[in-house]
């Protein structure tokens, strides 16, 4: 779906190059991450499959499609777009500039109007009370979720996301992040998201691309790169927490046994709880299994032996 | 008040034909400075040297900016006209681009990410954002100018100067008077009207 | 024409100096008598929230008149001449250099002036050594744009009677002699560029090391 070969960038008067012969595919309707520290590249790399940095050298294509041969501008208008302070047109209602790419491709009055809605719906805002306010009125997580209904409003294959959550507050942070992978599941597109969280990553990624000066250092999925990294850098890179991190892909539901046996109601743990947070609440009580259930009902059993041999 | 209420017309003629020259050298200095605004916006050189030209107009007497445009355009209008909206540049190219560079980074660059082309975030984006700036300096323009062009009068450009010129040939002083007045009315009418504009472009502040 | 305009300054030398001389005379006192005039009645209303908007109000009418008219006013009463000329034109010098001294001390820093009356200043003292000094940038801002209106001003002084180099523009435009209006047009530009420009120096010279903090 989109393929980076060999693309390097030296800006100039750069002494150094700011992606260095970078090599990358991307599959269809996956999410990947590209992380790592400051100015490694990640979001110089990001920024190439838009254009909006040309490469020095190499070749991305997008579909099939060679990007350094086409318009850039109506590359950009089939590509979504998100940046962390999302950029929000301030004179523009929410209305207006859910549909302001949809209106650059010409769709007709009646087709805009129910894609805005439509797009409002899936970001979990109610249309009638949002559709003629002006971004200074919404809150950060509000304008997030418009940033997000912006891009995917012309229904473009690729989104492209810039620290998308980096300027919400952590509580919300965690909220939007699973209501956006609840969206993704909806609504299938090829995402390539830069970051500096690496719960984000791993939270939000089927892939994550670890960079490091310009190059890329590992490129898994989080359970591996958790469990098997690949070199010093990653490892200190993902930390020394990175046992723990893992946890956090599984829920009691991956390990529990069913065993409808016990019959208590106390403190029932829900299976889509994360292991990792499972743990937490072993520690905390003091015990080595949790019983396991929803709606009062108990239906299984996890043990602290079963959850740390995951 | 003796001479005033025989003349009406006499005087209503005067108030539009100051007008007409006011707000048309407003209009020719917008177009004009518009046009360099876009320009210089993101060449500071360019604009540091663009905004050197308009004060040294700025600065240069009515009386004798008028004069040197005079034996290239002749009198009457013209002279009028071209030197008014030069004058009009300053105030003008200054509020344009200090407005155009207060676009914040963000919204241009996700107007460039989303696919807008460079004129169509110029005039769908750039523009509108700047437009109570530059409403402002056409507020301000607008007011110096109907000041200024009373001394168009002297080179047979018409507008309320004409009453005060006669009023001081006759010493005749309401005349002088009634022309000062409306003049200072005017401007202050169209203050007003200038700054409910600015209100109104700015309502999704 | 040029060349036509500055034979005749050269071979009319005193004609010309007279009305240079008119022109920086009448120009140069009206600035002064603004100056003083403007400056104490800043000092003046600054505390005296009931006077200072009477005066403000008059101010800022008195800068929508045109100056022309400001000019052509003062035959009825003063007659014509010099020394009505110098009247209007310190009319025009008195609002820019009032508005923005005014402001200039009124807008001083709050937390300098707390420090200057917490160290034990008397008012008089705050007003000579805090106010005065931090308001000056703003004062001479205000002195710079009267110095090019009165220069402005002037130029429409030969219309009573005035003199000064406007002279040899009415002069040119009665007979129709494109080069006797350069003889004053361009001394006149040059006049209030030189003017602008020095002042312009002056300022960057006195206030920058402000800005060096």
């Amino acid at each position: 779906m989109i393929r980076i070969e060999n693309v390097s960038k030296t800006f100039d008067n750069a002494k150094a190059a700011s992606v260095d012969d970078l090599s990358l595919t991307i599959g269809e309707g996956s999410t990947v991450a590209l992380i790592g520290p400051s100015g490694c590249g990640k979001t110089t790399t990001m920024r190439m499959i838009n254009r909006l940095i040309d490469p020095t050298s190499g070749k991305i294509f997008v579909n099939d499609q060679d990007v350094t041969q086409a318009d850039p501008v109506q590359l950009r208008r089939h590509i979504g777009y998100v940046i962390q302070s999302v950029g929000l047109f301030p004179h523009l209602t929410i209305g207006e500039n859910i549909a302001a790419v949809p209106r650059l491709l010409g769709w007709s009055k009646s087709k805009l109007d129910s894609r805005v809605d439509e797009m409002l719906d899936l970001v979990g805002l109610d249309p009638a009370e949002m559709l003629k306010r002006y971004p200074r009125q919404l809150s950060g997580g509000q304008r997030q979720r418009i940033g997000v209904a912006r891009a995917l409003a012309a229904d473009p294959p690729v989104l492209l996301m810039d620290e998308p959550f980096g300027a919400i507050d952590p509580i919300a942070r965690e909220r939007l992040q699973n209501e956006f992978k609840a969206i993704l599941r909806r609504v299938r597109k090829t995402v390539v998201f830069v970051t500096h969280d690496l719960d984000e990553a791993i939270r939000l990624g089927d892939r994550v691309a670890i960079m490091r000066s310009g190059k890329i250092v590992q490129h898994d999925s989080p359970e591996q790169i958790l469990s098997h990294p690949a070199d010093e850098f990653v490892a200190s890179f993902v930390g020394v927490d990175r046992a723990i991190k893992r946890l956090s892909l599984f829920t009691v539901r991956d390990v529990m046994t069913s065993d409808a046996s016990e019959a208590s109601n106390a403190d029932l743990v829900h299976p889509d709880v994360t292991l990792k947070d499972a743990l937490a609440i072993m520690i905390g009580r003091g015990t080595e299994a949790l019983i396991v259930g929803e709606d009062d009902r108990a239906t299984g059993r996890l043990t602290r032996e079963a959850l740390l041999s995951v | 008040m003796k001479w005033a209420p025989k003349h009406i017309p006499e005087i209503l003629l005067a108030v539009w034909q100051h007008l007409v020259l006011s707000v048309t050298s407003v209009l020719i200095g917008l177009v004009v400075a518009l046009m360099i605004g876009v320009l210089c916006a993101r060449r500071p050189k360019l604009y540091a040297f663009a905004l050197t030209i308009s004060n040294v107009i700025f600065v240069i007497p009515s009386l004798a900016l008028f004069a040197l445009l005079i034996p290239f355009l002749g009198l009457g209008t013209k002279p009028a006209l071209v030197g008014l909206s030069s004058y009009c540049l300053l105030i003008l190219l200054r509020n344009i681009v200090t407005g155009l560079q207060g676009v914040p980074a963000d919204v241009l660059d996700a107007a460039d990410g989303m696919g807008y082309s460079r004129w169509q975030r110029l005039i769908r984006i750039e523009l509108p954002l700047a437009l109570p700036m530059i409403v402002s300096g056409a507020r301000i323009a607008l007011v110096t100018v109907i000041g200024i062009a009373t001394v168009a009068a002297f080179i047979d450009g018409g507008g309320l100067g004409t009453i005060i010129l006669i009023g001081i040939d006759q010493e005749y002083p309401e005349k002088i008077l009634v022309g000062g007045v409306l003049t200072a009315l005017l401007a202050i009418i169209f203050d007003f009207a200038m700054t409910q504009a600015e209100k109104l472009v700015t309502r999704w502040r | 024409m040029l060349t036509v305009a500055i034979d005749w300054i050269a071979s009319h030398p005193s004609e010309f100096l007279r009305a240079l001389g008119q022109h920086l005379l009448m120009s140069g006192i009206s600035l002064g008598l603004g100056l003083a005039i403007a400056l104490p009645l800043a000092v003046l209303i600054l505390n005296r929230t009931s006077l200072a908007f009477g005066v403000i109000n008059t101010v800022n009418a008195l800068r929508t008149l045109p100056s022309l008219a400001i000019l052509a006013v003062m035959m009825p009463l003063l007659g014509i001449g010099l020394m009505p000329s110098i009247v209007a034109l310190t009319v025009l010098a008195v609002p820019p250099i009032l508005l923005n001294a005014y402001v200039g001390l009124r807008d001083v820093d709050p937390d300098a002036l707390e420090a200057a009356i917490g160290m034990g200043m008397s008012r008089r003292q705050v007003l000579w050594k805090v106010r005065i000094p931090l308001a000056a940038p703003s004062m001479f801002a205000g002195a710079r744009t009267a110095a090019v209106q009165v220069l402005a001003g002037a130029t429409l002084a030969p219309f009573i009677g005035g003199g000064g180099l406007g002279d040899f523009v009415v002069t040119g435009i009665g007979i129709m002699d494109m080069s006797r209006l350069l003889v004053g047009a361009v001394p006149i530009a040059i006049l209030a560029l030189g003017t602008e420009f020095t002042l312009g120096q002056l300022q960057r010279v006195l206030f920058s090391e402000r800005t060096a903090s």
